[in-house]
């Protein structure tokens, strides 16, 4: 055997040893769902690097179910090397011992239990990254041995459409497939022609049609029934403070209830301040079912998607001209491409966090629940390989200032924390200390796992008023400033009241009055769509929310 | 239930003459807030009723950046709270203040 080959013939023998298991059973590179868990115990191989594919999103579940039932004392000590750890299963590998090493980005709805197992010592923690970073380690030291992916549909060939979810898909195969590994896809249904090529056949080595089609998360989703005056007071001092004084064109939202507001002002507030056309145009952001009513105003020129939304699906097919869509009509997302995107095209990252400190440090994790970060790191981070100018950029360029030749100053992306100062239950956002530091410690990690360090955060926007963290110029007034605007929190109440109000004589801090922005109009009458039923209307019916969200 | 009382020294009248203005409801998480113009223009009483027991400091500091923030001389001011953070309530006190002036 040539040495060179190696990895080349363990690919082969472990594709023959899968084969072998079906044989008779499959039809071209087709397998029945009963023959998952016999497939799995064939192809893998204690220690694998494995790959099962949970994003944000989609999940491929029918596969997880057969990993879970695996024998142990044949497939064990897996690393897994996943964005998400979303479903039970991707637990439950590492109660039996089938998995011993994870390595991941966000685990939002298994945050309260993957806390319990790493406190527990049940799994073997690499880090918690951000998606782009995940991505990027599986081309270099991370390189999944089997990928086990999800689709919509596959022909017998394995030619796979991945639907409006693409999400990870292909950035796994490419990582996997090119580099000897093992790709498993899980589908919807087998057809004669898929409705578009989103990864080709000859990159998947089975198909499994799955016993019922895969679980898409709605994560996206707002119900602007829920929306308080707080959060609609903070998404006006956003819209009026940040987005018109800086003039932010190219953006990201996150996923909380205080930027669906401002998307839902845009055609309201933001048409009377005279914005249309000056903010909010192009947007690496998922398909919100609250942007519809600023699509639907002529408000967005574009969006590209890390994924889909639950719903949104006919909507997007009769907007091709702000979405990317296939030759099928249908959304074409992909997380890896979206997140460079965020990262380099944007001006702009704003969202929520669960803790900020008084450095501006800020956390989603608590001492009970580790959500991970998902993508908000490489979004909320100022990218020192930027090399094209924009207004935005430049103008938070200048307000940071620094020494040496203006000429030779370059532009900062504007990092934007938007935050209630208290949370559910009236838990305090700011912190003197982020539960996040705790964690580490107790686990060992070496890493404290901040979602957005404090030298890349711009601004906090709180109901209390906006902090300029550019303007600050020493460690004092970033404190002061963090605590002006940190509402009555114990924080908040403990700060120099001299200082504050010295920093807001300079700009540095800005309440509403300050703003222009009347309390009154800090009403639900002010949002465009007040409830999932309005956003049906905007969209013409062609919206369609998940049952949860229906109450009509 | 517990009864909370704070009373305001103010430079001078709230602008405005409406005698009377309530907003907010008595929901869980909201208050109802009753202004009345029936005090003595240099002067700001506040009487609250609150079921969440041990934050009196807290509704201290929230009525005295109120009462600096708007000046409502005049005003027997009266919440029915329903267990609202401090966000809430101040944002609701701004609120019928402004209703009192137009």
């Amino acid at each position: 055997m040539n040495e060179w080959r190696r990895e080349r013939a363990a690919r082969e023998a472990r594709i023959e040893a899968g084969r072998a298991q079906v044989e008779g059973k499959a039809e071209g590179k087709v397998v029945p769902a009963d023959r998952v868990v016999a497939l799995l115990e064939a192809i893998l191989r204690p220690g694998d690097r494995v790959c099962l594919e949970g994003d944000n999103q989609k999940q491929a579940d029918c596969l997880a179910r057969g990993l879970v039932q695996c024998d142990p004392a044949r497939v064990h000590d897996l690393h897994m090397v996943q964005s998400g750890v979303v479903l039970p299963e991707h637990l439950d590998v590492f109660e039996t011992g089938i998995a011993r090493r994870l390595d991941y980005s966000y685990s939002g709805p298994q945050g309260a239990r993957i806390a319990r197992m790493l406190y527990g010592g049940q799994i073997e923690l690499g880090a918690v990254h951000t998606y782009l970073e995940l991505f990027a380690r599986y081309f270099v030291d991370l390189t999944p041995n089997v990928a086990l992916i999800a689709g919509v549909s596959a022909d017998r060939d394995g030619n796979l459409y991945t639907g409006p979810n693409t999400e990870d898909t292909p950035t796994v195969v490419e990582a996997t497939a090119f580099k000897n590994g093992v790709v498993v896809a899980q589908v919807n249904e087998i057809v004669d022609r898929v409705p578009r090529v989103d990864i080709p056949g000859d990159r998947i080595d089975f198909v499994v049609e799955a016993d019922k089609p895969f679980y898409v998360e709605p994560l996206f989703t707002r119900d602007p029934a829920a929306m308080t005056e707080t959060q609609i007071l903070i998404a006006m001092m956003a819209i009026k403070g940040i987005y018109a004084e800086y003039g932010v064109r190219r953006l990201n939202h996150g996923i909380g209830f205080g930027t669906a507001a401002i998307e839902l002002l845009l055609p309201t507030y933001g048409e009377r301040l005279g914005l249309k056309g000056e903010i909010a145009t192009h947007w690496a952001l998922n398909p919100h079912p609250t942007l519809i009513p600023a699509i639907e105003s002529g408000w967005v020129r574009q969006v590209h998607c890390f994924g889909s939304e639950v719903g949104m699906d006919r909507y997007i097919r009769e907007r091709p001209d702000i979405f990317f869509t296939g030759a099928d009509g249908s959304l074409r997302s992909n997380r890896a491409f979206c997140q460079t995107a965020g990262l380099y095209a944007c001006d702009m990252f704003i969202g929520a966090t669960l803790q900020i400190d008084l450095a501006g440090h800020s956390s989603t994790v608590t001492q009970s629940r580790v959500a991970g970060f998902g993508g908000a790191p490489n979004m909320g981070s100022d990218p020192h390989g930027r090399r094209h100018p924009s207004d935005t950029w430049m103008k938070a360029g200048r307000e940071a200032g620094g020494v040496g030749d203006p000429s030779l100053m370059r532009g900062r992306k504007l990092v934007v924390q938007l935050v209630e100062t208290f949370g559910d239950g009236l838990v305090p956002t700011f912190v003197e200390r982020l539960d996040a530091m705790e964690l580490a410690r107790k686990i060992g990690l070496e890493l404290a796992p901040v979602m957005i360090y404090g030298d890349d955060v711009t601004h906090i926007v709180t109901e209390e008023g906006i902090a300029n963290l550019l303007l600050c110029r020493d460690a004092d007034e970033r404190e002061q400033a963090i605590r002006g605007v940190a509402g009555y929190t114990e924080i908040g109440r403990g700060r120099d009241r001299a200082k504050v109000e010295e920093l807001r004589g300079r700009g540095i801090i800005r309440r509403p009055e300050d703003l222009g922005i009347e309390p009154l109009d800090a009403d639900r009458s002010l949002l465009a769509a007040r409830s999932i039923k309005d956003l049906v209307h905007w969209s013409g019916g062609l919206y369609e929310p998940p049952a949860k969200f229906r109450n009509w | 239930m517990e009864k909370l009382s704070f009373r305001h020294a103010t430079p001078g009248p709230l602008p405005g003459r409406k005698s009377q203005a309530i907003t907010g409801v008595v929901a869980s998480g909201n208050l109802e807030i009753l202004l009345e113009r029936v005090l003595e223009p240099t002067v700001c009483t506040v009487e609250i009723e609150t079921p969440i027991r041990g934050y009196g400091d807290v509704w201290e500091a929230v009525i005295a950046d109120f009462v600096a923030r708007a000046r409502p001389g005049g005003l027997r001011i009266t919440i029915n709270d329903g267990g609202a953070r401090p966000d809430t309530v101040s944002l609701r006190l701004l609120q019928g203040a402004r209703l009192m002036e137009v």
